[in-house]
């Protein structure tokens, strides 16, 4: 009788015991196959693009069509590079960071300041859905406004346009989000001190939290970097490299668009991409990596 | 004292930037939708019709809101068992551990690749893939979308599902390990039931993400303007269109493409709303 009773207890414990593990694995293995497309991508753009990487690549613009068909067909590397794109994308990501980073520090500050007063509830609240809007929507945006009305055509104003209202939303975030941290005693003792406002902010606050600014900052470039949808529809590309901010201008990302739709470029596409991949990757451990070495502001 | 008073104007000054760039989004979208709204009244929502040809112009939003919001939803039928385990390993199994550590910048990687790389990946690499199972002819469709698209929310959903789970009180999990529950047992009748709604709320943002993404459904749906009849069907989702059809619009096409702007916008902030609402109220 007792045994019987015991038997049961133990293959209830063992039963138990056995779905247990079988959930640790399951887990495990849902796990591991979650970051398995991370290195499908990365290793399969450093096989198949690694080649067209050279000093032309950074240094002459994007080919034509005609001269990738003619090198293709001789299987040779494509001539050319990306100089255009990259010269696009660091000017509309240069006036978009002018822009957006002063006022989102600015506006992050007031955040902070004004703490949960109703009217900062309210502009974070708008903050958040400006931080949600699909980028392509911010595209239609710059073109209504800029394209249609100030350059009067495509124009890497535009461009950047859309790439500040997307950047200014995590600006502000990170900015307040950094602040909060900052223990209010310091503030107190700058004070104390008889330092005006200004004076606090820029001697005090900014110092203080400098390397969790600079991480939001770095999080925001890299998010920006890589943004295609809104720049075809403001920026458009250009073949030539340009730096006027009334005209047309292109932009890694749109190159790689481009060069998408030609096939006669496929070669072009993987390195691009694989350059852009590893530039905007860069850019995010970089930021993660100086977030953890400085936990507490 | 004067100058403190100019210091928090300026402060003031760059936060009404905002309100004014919240309004002017909202302005510019709904004047541009306008002209399409008063043609097609409220049907523009309802109707399938896309045609371009001039002279006989018909445009509808539904092929376009069904094809996202389909795509969203399967992309996150097929995040959710991804998130599930990597929070869970993250946040539980392998808690505090390297491993975990490794783990959570390699799905953080995941986040940093821009969309247009997805896309392109997702062609070159996903449909021949997909096509060489013999379930799709072309590759191009709902499913291969999808599957993209949830590779591309997961890291959205897992850091904010893990963050929930580490917060899942110790001292919760001991009572229940004390009366002798097993491991399985305590993450199915501790953890999940108390981090319920964070989890819940960390996968409707992450649907929120899905919903305007772009560039990589764009290379990969096959763009057609129809409702999608089945799992490998072509489509075109709201974000698609616009991308694939804005370049060369103009007139009514364009005030179309606007409308479809505008309405992607409220229901992304609706999404994102419910996301935060959930957060806030029981997280």
């Amino acid at each position: 009788m007792n045994s019987a009773m015991d038997n049961l207890l133990t293959d209830n414990i063992k039963r138990r015991n056995r779905t247990n593990t079988r959930l640790k694995y399951i887990i495990i293995a849902g796990a591991v196959i979650t970051v398995v497309p991370i290195f499908l991508i990365v290793g399969n753009l450093a096989l198949k693009g690694y080649r067209q990487i050279n000093l032309a690549f950074f240094t002459e613009p994007a080919p034509d069509t005609f001269q990738a068909m003619m090198a293709a067909a001789s299987g040779e590397v494509i001539p050319g590079g990306i100089v255009n794109g990259l010269i696009g994308s660091l000017l509309m990501v240069l006036v978009a960071s002018l822009v957006s980073i002063p006022l989102g520090l600015m506006t992050g500050i007031y955040l902070y300041e004004n703490g949960t007063k109703r009217y900062a509830n309210f502009i974070r609240s708008l903050t958040e859905i400006l931080q949600g809007v699909p980028s392509i929507i911010l595209g239609i945006i710059a073109y209504l406004w800029v394209v249609k009305n100030i350059t009067r055509g495509y124009s890497a104003l535009a461009g950047s346009t859309a790439l500040t209202i997307m950047m200014l939303p995590l600006i502000i975030r990170s900015t307040e989000e950094t602040m909060k941290m900052i223990p209010v005693t310091i503030r107190e003792a700058a004070f104390a001190l008889g330092a005006p406002y200004y004076k606090m902010i820029i001697k005090v606050l900014i110092p203080v939290s400098f390397s969790g600014l600079a991480t939001g900052v770095l999080l925001a470039l890299s998010r920006i970097l890589g943004e295609t949808a809104p720049l075809m529809l403001t920026a458009l590309g250009n073949p030539s490299v340009s730096l006027d901010l009334t005209k047309p201008v292109s932009a890694v990302p749109l190159l790689i668009w481009d060069f998408y739709n030609d096939p006669n470029m496929v070669n072009l596409v993987w390195s691009a991409s694989l350059f852009l991949m590893i530039f905007v990757l860069s850019m995010n451990l970089l930021s993660r990596s100086i977030a953890s070495k400085h936990k507490y502001i | 004292m004067s100058g403190d008073k100019v210091t928090k104007a300026l402060l003031f000054l760059s936060s009404l930037t905002v309100l004014l760039l919240s309004a002017g989004i909202v302005l510019s979208l709904t004047g541009g939708a306008i002209p399409a709204f008063r043609e097609y009244g409220p049907g523009f929502i309802t109707s399938t019709l896309w045609n371009p040809t001039t002279g006989s112009e018909e445009y509808g939003a539904l092929p376009f809101i069904a094809g996202t919001v389909i795509t969203s939803l399967l992309a996150l039928l097929l995040c959710i068992p991804m998130a599930f385990s990597t929070s869970l390993f993250i946040a539980e199994y392998f808690r505090g551990t390297r491993t975990a550590g490794i783990l959570r910048s390699l799905v953080d990687m995941l986040a940093g690749i821009p969309s247009i790389v997805y896309g392109f990946w997702g062609f070159y690499a996903l449909r021949p893939l997909l096509i060489s199972t013999g379930l799709t002819d072309q590759g191009f469709g709902i499913f291969t979308a999808s599957i993209v698209l949830a590779i591309m929310i997961v890291p959205y959903a897992t850091s904010l599902s893990a963050e929930i789970i580490a917060m899942v009180p110790s001292e919760l999990k001991e009572a229940a390990y004390s009366l002798g529950a097993t491991r399985r047992e305590v993450i199915f009748s501790v953890i999940i039931p108390s981090a319920r709604s964070g989890i819940v709320a960390s996968f409707i943002l992450a649907l929120g993400r899905a919903l305007g993404e772009t560039m990589a459904v764009t290379m990969l749906i096959g763009n057609a303007n129809i409702i999608p009849k089945g799992l490998f069907s072509p489509g075109n989702t709201m974000a698609s269109v616009i991308a694939n059809q804005f370049g060369e619009a103009d007139g009514l096409k364009l005030s179309a493409l606007i409308a479809i702007g505008l309405l992607l916008f409220a229901i992304t902030a609706l999404v994102n709303a419910a996301g935060k609402f959930i957060i806030r109220r029981f997280a």
